[in-house]
């Protein structure tokens, strides 16, 4: 007989106080207390973390890599939204 | 490897579908892009991965057997806990490159069945018993050490979540190859009994270990395809011939003697072996290793054992979530 499929989770870490949490892998578990423990097992066994976060994987939507250039071209071309577009001269000092 | 069985013919899969896309997916690797897993890329290039990662995998969680042997039988408390500590590691490890291969569509469950009807393959070097408390020297030494040497390269394996599975792994892995130096060192230095003893486990593993990288590049037929995905970076007999290089010395520091008379260091500095008994290897492979079944048998009883944990679990989450369903009803 095939083995059922457990749900999947999304594993966030924050590693340090004052870091945001990231992504550091996956996990299969039940519900969200045993994938809260599976992810303290499988991802902090050296320290790693402070503080965990799981999110079922089908609760995330994605952007499609094919979409790529429709969502994130327009943001190269917007040279003027960086401050070193702008000339200040150098006897202003630092700004 | 890890991934032995790779080195087999799979030429019919290998069918172009698109060829505009398949000549752009090559440009991405040639470009030392890493493919994601939303990402376009051959069929066979997901076939090839997906088989790779999941045997990857099992030879991780199958790893745990050897030396499982061994934790109630460790020497002293310090040893117990390392040895602990590491096997827990595997599993981890198994865990994180089981999820590796679930990015390319592939089930968990689907690959452990896969593994458990003996369909899919693990590393050969599983197949062998933990005669002493020295084989778990050994163990963390060479098989983990040949096991790094393999790994090095695929942190820059051009699938992404492959790569990045492989450099968590490493980081793990340094503590067993250095745990295993340690116990050969308090061996060899040891009386004569636990001297002879760290000299009888070498003896025993250090060919099966050879054997981990594969089969001679003129007979791996995988390579090709995995050299030009840039799966695979280096052929069988370099890696090999960088871990007998790596491993002499180390061997000498312990005053043990590597089990080849003929072996040999030639200009260049390299250490030239004798020839490995291919047939030994194959026998392995196809299942008539030592300990093939106990192997297998073993894996198998923990997962029936484990079917009413699993159902539990899942009937607690069902009842909770109608409990939850309910109340919101109201």
């Amino acid at each position: 007989m095939a083995t059922p499929n457990t749900p999947l989770w999304e594993v966030f870490i924050r590693s340090r106080n004052g870091l945001a949490h990231k992504h550091v892998g996956s996990l299969h578990a039940s519900d969200a207390t045993m994938a809260l423990q599976a992810a303290r097992d499988l991802y902090t066994r050296r320290g790693e973390g402070l503080s965990i976060w799981v999110v079922p994987s089908s609760a995330i939507t994605a952007s499609d890599p094919a979409d790529k250039g429709m969502m994130f071209e327009p943001a190269e071309s917007k040279i003027y939204r960086h401050p070193t577009f702008y000339e200040v001269p150098d006897e202003v000092g630092h700004m | 490897m890890y991934t032995q069985a790779l080195n087999t013919s799979d030429a019919d899969d290998r069918h172009v579908e698109d060829a505009a896309r398949a000549a752009a997916f090559q440009a991405r690797i040639d470009a030392e892009e890493r493919i994601e897993p939303n990402d376009w890329m051959p069929a066979a290039y997901r076939k090839t991965l997906t088989r790779q990662i999941s045997q990857h995998a099992h030879s991780e969680i199958v790893g745990m057997l050897p030396e499982g042997n061994w934790i109630t039988r460790a020497p002293s408390l310090r040893r117990k806990a390392a040895l602990l500590a590491k096997v827990q590691d595997e599993c981890g490890h198994g865990l994180y490159l089981y999820a590796a291969a679930e990015t390319l569509g592939a089930s968990r469950e689907e690959l452990v069945d896969l593994m458990l009807s003996g369909k899919a393959k693990y590393s050969s070097i599983f197949n062998y018993p933990t005669l002493t408390w020295a084989d778990i020297g050994v163990i963390g030494w060479l098989v983990d050490g040949a096991a790094i040497m393999n790994q090095i390269p695929l942190c820059r394996c051009s699938y992404g979540p492959y790569a990045r599975a492989m450099i968590r792994v490493g980081k793990e892995e340094s503590f067993h190859q250095r745990q295993g130096y340690e116990i050969m060192l308090t061996l060899a230095r040891g009386s004569e009994e636990q001297k002879a003893m760290a000299q009888d486990a070498l003896n025993r593993w250090w060919w099966p270990v050879l054997m981990m990288f594969g089969p001679p590049d003129q007979v791996s037929q995988h390579s090709d395809t995995s050299t030009k995905w840039k799966i695979k970076r280096f052929s069988n007999d370099e890696l090999r011939q960088k871990f007998v290089d790596a491993t002499v010395p180390q061997a000498q520091y312990l005053g043990l003697t590597i089990p080849d008379p003929g072996m040999k260091q030639n200009a260049e500095g390299h250490w030239e072996y004798s020839s490995i008994d291919w047939d030994e290897f194959k026998q392995v492979l196809a299942g008539n290793g030592p300990c093939n079944r106990d192997r297998l048998a073993a894996r198998r009883k923990a997962h029936d054992e484990g079917a009413w944990v699993r159902e539990a679990a899942q009937a607690y989450a069902e009842k909770r979530k109608h409990r939850q369903l309910a109340q919101a009803a109201e």
